[in-house]
């Protein structure tokens, strides 16, 4: 396992690249990069090219009521000491969000899932429909607001 | 030149070769595979919708039929992500035990590949030994947890209840004749002619386009990189244990069966060391009774599952329910590759494919 002193200078790369664009946070588990969705592409473009994070573990997404939260969690392979996960939040109200597909081609399948179950949309998906739940299905069941009664 | 047009071939929903219910749309050009269009959801039930309803404890049932053919990894990964949003300890012997549980899955889990990748391709036979041995697996849940399929027995902090007496002469007779079960499987399965005939070769799958599909588990590891959550990130106590990762050369169907065997043989060199090593003691340390996941905290956690990486994402609001829960399932990342593979190939080349990505559809589907 990664000791404190690798996830020291894990934590200093990040920040040596990304700190005057992103803001950049750590826990004992993660280092978390905040982006909005104008900068999500880059940073992950930035992320592959520049610290080796080649594998896009998990992403989904987070209903907060007035906006929702996507988050990326990402590591290397093989595996080089970062944990990474970078957050976007969007509003309720205009829910899109730049597809990493083209970055990242396992985001496809997930990507599907979010806007199925959340009902977020990712411009530049070359196959935006749902992927669980029936294409007739109305709604998106994993909002708060989605009504579980009859 | 004949020119033939293109149509549709529905494998499944109801079709024993997809292992539940997974629908696979071939389009065909004559004998050739053009595409193979992938339809998700026969399953599906909202786990993650469910989990917001339920307290952290009640959701451990929910997480153990994720992945119904290995019970206890995913109630595993699960616990684990709650002791980590929590700062839950546990206690040195249920450690061992979810070890030993855990492997015991895994090879459980293989023994169904095995197994169900020989019926797939015409050999009844084979099912019928991994089966045999499979259920000796099962025995061993039934004598710990009560439980021979949907066990619920990892707890936060340890596990429901110690191992009995009888499970001891069990185990160790089980790891005693494993390699005579393993040489069975390669000269019944592994060395078939026909098997090799429908496995070599086919369903390519190159390392590069498995990590850039987020491909893990033994099918990345078939082509031939040596990622396994239990070395690079690990977690429990597994770096406290000797044991190698097979790797494949070629990524096809038989470098996946290959590594599968390979992996069942590890499995039991860990729970021999686990076994040797286990202390005496608590098998659940003391936990409140009301767990409760602080407000706006989040965890990530991930575990080597048998298919791939299980990774549960939580996140606290206070009380006893989670404000979201979000699971990684291995086999739907997985699955993504299917058509990638099974493209060019022949129609029967996807009955291969599908049973050597291993998909488990209750974790694919949630």
């Amino acid at each position: 396992m990664a000791n404190n002193t690798d996830r020291d200078k894990a934590f200093n790369n990040v920040r040596a690249i990304l700190e005057d664009k992103y803001e950049i946070a750590n826990d004992p588990f993660f280092t978390y990069i905040t982006a909005n969705s104008d900068s999500l592409l880059s940073l992950m473009q930035t992320l592959k090219e520049q610290l080796g994070i080649n594998y896009l573990s998990n992403l989904t997404a987070v209903d907060y009521g007035e906006e929702f939260e996507m988050v990326y969690h990402l590591y290397a392979i093989p595996d080089n000491g970062q944990k990474l996960a970078v957050k976007t939040k969007i509003p309720r109200n205009r829910a899109e969000l730049p597809s990493v597909t083209s970055i990242y081609p396992t985001a496809d399948w997930q990507e599907r899932e979010v806007y199925d179950l959340m009902g977020i949309l990712f411009s530049g998906h070359p196959n935006m429909i749902r992927v669980l739940l029936p294409d007739d299905f109305v709604g998106h069941p994993l909002r708060k607001d989605f009504k579980k009664e009859g | 030149m004949i020119k033939t047009d293109l149509y549709t071939i529905n494998i499944g929903p109801q079709h024993p070769s997809t292992h539940g219910g997974l629908h696979v749309e071939a389009v065909m050009d004559g004998e050739i595979v053009r595409d193979a269009i992938v339809h998700l959801g026969y399953v599906h039930r909202s786990v993650e919708k469910i989990a917001e309803a339920r307290t952290y404890t009640q959701f451990i049932p929910y997480a153990s039929r994720l992945d119904y053919l290995a019970t206890h990894l995913p109630t595993l990964g699960y616990v684990q992500a709650v002791e980590k949003l929590m700062g839950v300890e546990v206690v040195e012997r249920a450690q061992y035990i979810r070890v030993i549980m855990a492997e015991l899955s895994r090879i459980a889990s293989h023994l169904v590949f095995v197994g169900s990748l020989a019926i797939d391709l015409g050999a009844t036979t084979g099912l019928i030994y991994c089966f045999r041995d499979r259920e000796r697996i099962l025995d061993m849940f039934e004598m710990t947890s009560g439980q021979r399929l949907l066990a619920s027995y990892m707890r936060v902090g340890g596990v429901s209840a110690d191992l009995p007496e009888e499970f001891f002469p069990a185990v160790q007779s089980f790891i005693k004749d494993m390699p005579g079960m393993i040489d069975e499987y390669n000269g019944l399965i592994t060395g078939n002619e026909i098997l090799q005939a429908r496995c070599k070769g086919i369903g390519v799958l190159n390392p590069d386009v498995a990590l850039a599909y987020g491909v893990t588990g033994p099918n990345l590891r078939a082509s031939g990189i040596a990622y396994d959550v239990r070395k690079a990130d690990p977690y429990g106590i597994y770096e406290r244990f000797d044991f190698e990762i097979p790797v494949g050369e070629h990524g096809d169907c038989m470098d996946r069966l290959v590594v599968r065997i390979k992996e069942i043989e590890q499995s039991g060199n860990i729970i021999r060391q686990a076994l040797e090593q286990m202390p005496e003691g608590e098998v659940r340390g003391k936990v409140s009774k009301v767990l409760k996941g602080e407000k706006g905290k989040e965890v990530y956690h991930r575990i080597e599952s048998s298919k791939g990486e299980l990774g549960f994402y939580l996140i606290g609001n206070g009380t006893e329910n989670p404000y979201r829960v979000h699971v990684r399932a291995p086999s739907f990342v997985n699955l993504m590759v299917l058509p990638l593979i099974s493209r060019g190939g022949k129609l029967q080349d996807i009955i291969a494919n599908i049973a050597t990505l291993d998909p488990v559809l209750g974790e694919s589907d949630r």
